[in-house]
């Protein structure tokens, strides 16, 4: 492919001739060198803008023909002379199972965060913040296959006793039999899956609260909780939030882990218990197989919405970040 | 804290409210307290969902967890005060919060450890799945990790340069409009689902009517990869002092030379790590090769010609099979596969640690 | 309110290592004693294990006796946080909240004790503030953040942040070492008004700070770099600073050494 063409020019050959003359040498070293790198970093953009280009050009190419409506069709069958197909239920699978796994691992993760940064005796901190790094590096495969042949099963006594206790939501409410290959289970084993990230994150800003402000709180009498309320949560809450859009980013475009979950359907139903819905990524994966050329498009179209979805979620991440160092940078 | 020297010289001063303003002690509970209410949580907890019936450990455990956070709260605030409690709470749901993520995630290395070690051994390290019936016991993973290693290795190959240089211009040239943008969209990359990465691959595919093989694989691939590089490669030429570049300079050391001689050398070691931490996070990607790769039962060892597979594409293949025998090499799999991301992790880390002396100031 | 303070056979440490070792002394009610000494010699940690704060930093431990009037701060039932909300400390450099407005500032410590009610809190928080010297400076923007003020001010703010709970002890240490001269004198001027109230320990590296504000010295020092510091003397300041009773001090005083 295109991208390997820049470092194909050896920078040595035209140096190595001109040692005499240093100076001029130095100079066309440098011209060389810093060609490569800037074009490395222009290679980037190329790289991002032909993503947005080839992503778009495909999609028209598949949704021009879309004989329902894109945006509201509950079904997905891009074949034969009426291809229909729209991404209603893949956008509110992918964003209900989402909000699922950041409501329950942001403040799990925050917590470990402070367990770690705050709480934990000190011999047993440092080990911690390694195995929660190492557990980010656990493939999304095999989180999946933990899921469904070990997490699933499990689940079920839970998902019974909260449609017990919690039916009266809605929300909760089983109404169709079934093992629990849900929403919800996809949610819970997205927040297992983001845990790792969002955590060490986190914990960095935690750890990056000054010494003094901790020590203004506790010379008032503060208690550790106290210390944490006044120093380390207003310091660390942007920290928390772009953490949390990390996450965000992540789970919106996990494949693996919720294609071997999800037991997929195409219906858009707000009782996150009952098996079915469906995520894009999960189903680019689940239909990929069966898709022929006009399918594929079809599949394209739905992962440039996917695209941009992230490309919202971690911009937004950034900015946090930035205008926190610029804050920060304020107050040093 | 070993003040315990001196106790008894004043008498314990009256706990009231009105008298803790003037006097420093306070009814307090004994340090034993946290693991008293834990162990009353945990036999109520079990005791009350083996009397309901529930047949799910995981409603025992939250359970459990829910009266430990009431019951130290509540004790502390009889037996203490307000303030105590709410200390107390706050440590109570810290610790819980740390037991309910490290349940799932030692069961998931668990389950992974005692159910791939039982096909786990030389014979499937060596063999591939070629005519082995898929809900058969037998065959291996060889095809597949040949696939995984040149695909990643591919990857590597392209991104690492690339990667490295864009790293060195942000760091020793960038300045201005275009190493803002390149820095925002790096950033912006390091979020793109490993998915898309493939789907835009495959419309090049589609376009230029290219067949699936390794390199295709290996390109999604490089997408994921270049920003890593780069961020981890950017930090360690931070960590660079300016002195290094400046005495360099001052000799007359063209820039260039500069950079190749004096920063990069000495940056090597966290490069090479964040380079090895990468590696580690596109092993286990799966969707791209799925799409783009094909997989396949037999050893290619071509990655530019033919259907490959790889190791997590293998994993995802024999859990769709569903069978006993497909399931425990799906597991053993996907041991090897975290054997694999591991050992990078753990060798990049020491790599990291044993350098560190030399890269920090 | 302001109370005496009696160390006896006090020693600190930093995991093993021994930083300070059996120091004893009195420090008189509302009177400042000031704290001086070559850097290194311990009269920070000293003044930490005054309140526990020594405790704080990983490895921190203390032995021996601090009697705040009778009540030993090291005694088994004591609670820390009820140590420190009565032996109250201003840091070597200004750390107001930096998200919290000035007014939030010095009503934190009251806030955190839940006893007070809204027109008081306002009360308590410009008593404080006039007692710190920066009401006139500040009443106009109480709302605003308090790192918006210069280091002299914010150095202000968190002696006015101390002193709302009403301690019993004031600790400072080196609270001027951050500071320009003029904002040096206003806190200086601050001290010797609030010595009227509190019971004032201060640390401090400037010899002549220590003899402008202080009524007695303490000079610790150390017999060599590694082995714990000591406490060498402490009398009234007038004598140790004409006529200390031990070669050491005069020594140090008069600039032979440190």
């Amino acid at each position: 492919m295109a991208s390997s063409t820049p470092i194909d020019t050896p920078p040595v050959p035209p140096v190595q001739r001109k040692r005499a003359r240093p100076k001029a040498s130095g100079r066309a070293g440098d011209k060389i060198f810093l060609g490569l790198s800037r074009g490395s970093g222009i290679l980037l953009l190329v790289i991002m803008a032909s993503i947005a280009v080839f992503l778009t050009y495909r999609a028209t190419l598949a949704v021009s023909k879309d004989e329902g409506n894109f945006f509201t069709t509950l079904d997905w069958n891009p074949v034969g002379d009426k291809p229909v197909f729209g991404i209603a239920v893949l956008l509110f699978g992918t964003i209900v199972s989402s909000i699922i796994a950041m409501a329950i691992a942001v403040p799990i993760a925050v917590g470990i965060a402070l367990f770690i940064s705050h709480y934990a005796p000190r011999k047993l901190a440092a080990p911690l913040a390694y195995v929660v790094d190492l557990l980010a590096a656990v493939p999304s495969i095999v989180y999946g296959i933990w899921g469904a042949l070990f997490l699933v099963p499990y689940l079920e006594g839970l998902n019974l006793w909260l449609d017990q206790f919690f039916g009266w939501t809605y929300v909760l409410e089983k109404t169709e039999v079934g093992v629990a290959r849900s929403l919800f289970t996809v949610g819970i084993l997205l927040a297992i899956m983001i845990l790792p990230i969002v955590t060490s994150v986190s914990r960095e800003v935690f750890l990056q609260v000054p010494k003094m402000n901790e020590e203004a709180a506790l010379a008032l009498g503060a208690t550790r909780w106290e210390v944490i309320r006044l120093s380390v949560l207003p310091f660390g809450r942007s920290g928390v939030i772009s953490a949390s859009m990390l996450g965000l980013g992540r789970a919106l475009g996990e494949t693996m882990a919720v294609a071997t979950v999800l037991s997929p359907s195409f219906v858009i139903s707000a009782h996150v218990l009952n098996p079915g819905g469906g995520t894009f990524a999960q189903n680019i994966a689940a239909k990929f197989d069966e898709a022929d050329q006009f399918g594929r498009d079809a599949l394209i179209a739905s992962g440039l919405v996917l695209f941009i979805l992230t490309l919202l979620v971690n911009g937004a991440a950034r900015l946090i970040i930035a205008r926190r160092k610029e804050y920060s940078g304020a107050n040093a | 804290m070993s003040q315990a020297a001196n106790t008894g010289i004043q008498e314990r001063p009256v706990p009231t409210a009105a008298a803790s303003r003037n006097s420093l002690s306070s009814r307090s509970l004994p340090r034993w307290a946290p693991a008293a209410f834990a162990g009353a949580a945990i036999v109520l907890g079990v005791g009350i969902g083996a009397a309901a019936g529930w047949q799910s450990r995981i409603q025992w455990g939250l359970l459990s967890a829910v009266l430990f956070v009431v019951i130290s709260y509540v004790t502390t605030s009889v037996v203490e005060n307000q303030r105590q409690a709410k200390d107390r709470l706050a440590t109570s749901i810290v610790w819980v919060c740390f037991l309910l993520a490290v349940v799932p995630l030692a069961s998931l290395v668990w389950t992974t450890v005692s159910r791939g070690a039982k096909v786990l051994d030389v014979y499937f390290l060596t063999h591939s799945m070629a005519g082995v019936l898929g809900t058969a016991p037998g065959g291996g993973v060889y095809h597949a990790l040949i696939g995984t290693l040149e695909q990643v290795g591919l990857a590597t190959l392209i991104s690492a340069p690339i990667g490295l240089l864009t790293a060195v211009y942000l760091v020793e040239y960038g300045k201005g409009a275009l190493a803002k943008a390149v820095t925002f969209f790096v950033d912006v990359m390091t979020g793109i689902p490993s998915i898309v990465a493939g789907l835009f691959i495959l419309s090049i595919m589609l376009i230029a009517q290219l067949q699936p093989s390794g390199l295709m694989g290996s390109l999604a691939l490089t997408i994921l990869m270049i920003p890593v590089v780069v961020r981890s490669t950017e930090e360690m030429l931070k960590l660079v002092p300016n002195e290094l570049r400046e005495a360099s300079l001052a000799l007359g050391v063209p820039k260039w030379r500069t950079i190749l001689k004096v920063v990069l050398p000495t940056a090597i070691g966290g490069i090479t790590t964040g380079v090895m931490l990468a590696i580690a996070r596109i092993a286990g990607e799966t969707a791209p090769i799925m799409l783009l790769v094909f997989g396949s039962q037999l050893i290619n060892p071509n990655p530019f010609q033919g259907a490959q597979s790889s190791l997590p594409f293998y994993i995802w293949e024999q859990y769709k099979i569903g069978s006993e025998a497909s399931y425990d090499r799906a597991w053993a799999a996907a041991l090897v596969l975290i054997a694999f991301v591991m050992i990078l992790n753990l060798v990049a880390r020491g790599i990291a640690r044993w350098k560190a002396p030399k890269t920090g100031r | 309110m302001a109370k005496r303070i009696d160390v006896s056979g006090l020693s600190a440490y930093y995991g093993s290592h021994l930083a300070i070792e059996d120091i004893s002394m009195t420090v008189e009610p509302r009177s400042v004693t000031a704290f001086i000494g070559p850097s290194g010699c311990g009269k920070s940690t000293f003044l930490r294990t005054l309140n526990r704060m020594h405790e704080v930093t990983p490895g921190g431990r203390v032995e021996g006796k601090v009697l705040l009037d009778d009540e030993n701060l090291y005694g088994s039932h004591v609670d820390p946080v009820t140590v420190r909300r009565t032996v109250g400390m201003v840091f070597q450099r200004p750390n107001p909240f930096p998200t919290m407005s000035i007014f939030d500032n010095v009503a934190a410590g009251l806030k955190l004790n839940g006893s007070y009610k809204k027109g008081r809190l306002a009360d308590v928080v410009e008593k404080s503030l006039r007692g710190a010297n920066l009401w006139n400076e500040v009443k106009d923007r109480l709302n605003k953040p308090g790192s918006g003020l210069s280091g002299g001010q914010q150095q202000r703010l968190c002696i006015a942040r101390a002193i709302a709970v009403e301690p019993d002890v004031l600790l400072m240490d080196e609270p001027c070492s951050a500071l320009d001269p003029i904002s040096t004198l206003a806190i200086e001027d601050l001290i010797g008004e609030l010595k009227e109230r509190f019971t004032i320990v201060i640390v401090t590296h400037n010899m002549q700070q220590a003899a402008r504000v202080s009524d007695r010295t303490a000079f610790f020092n150390l017999a060599a770099v590694g082995k714990p510091g000591k406490l060498v003397e402490i009398d009234e300041t007038e004598r140790i600073f004409s006529n200390p009773s031990v070669q050491a001090t005069e020594d140090y005083i008069s600039g032979r050494f440190g």
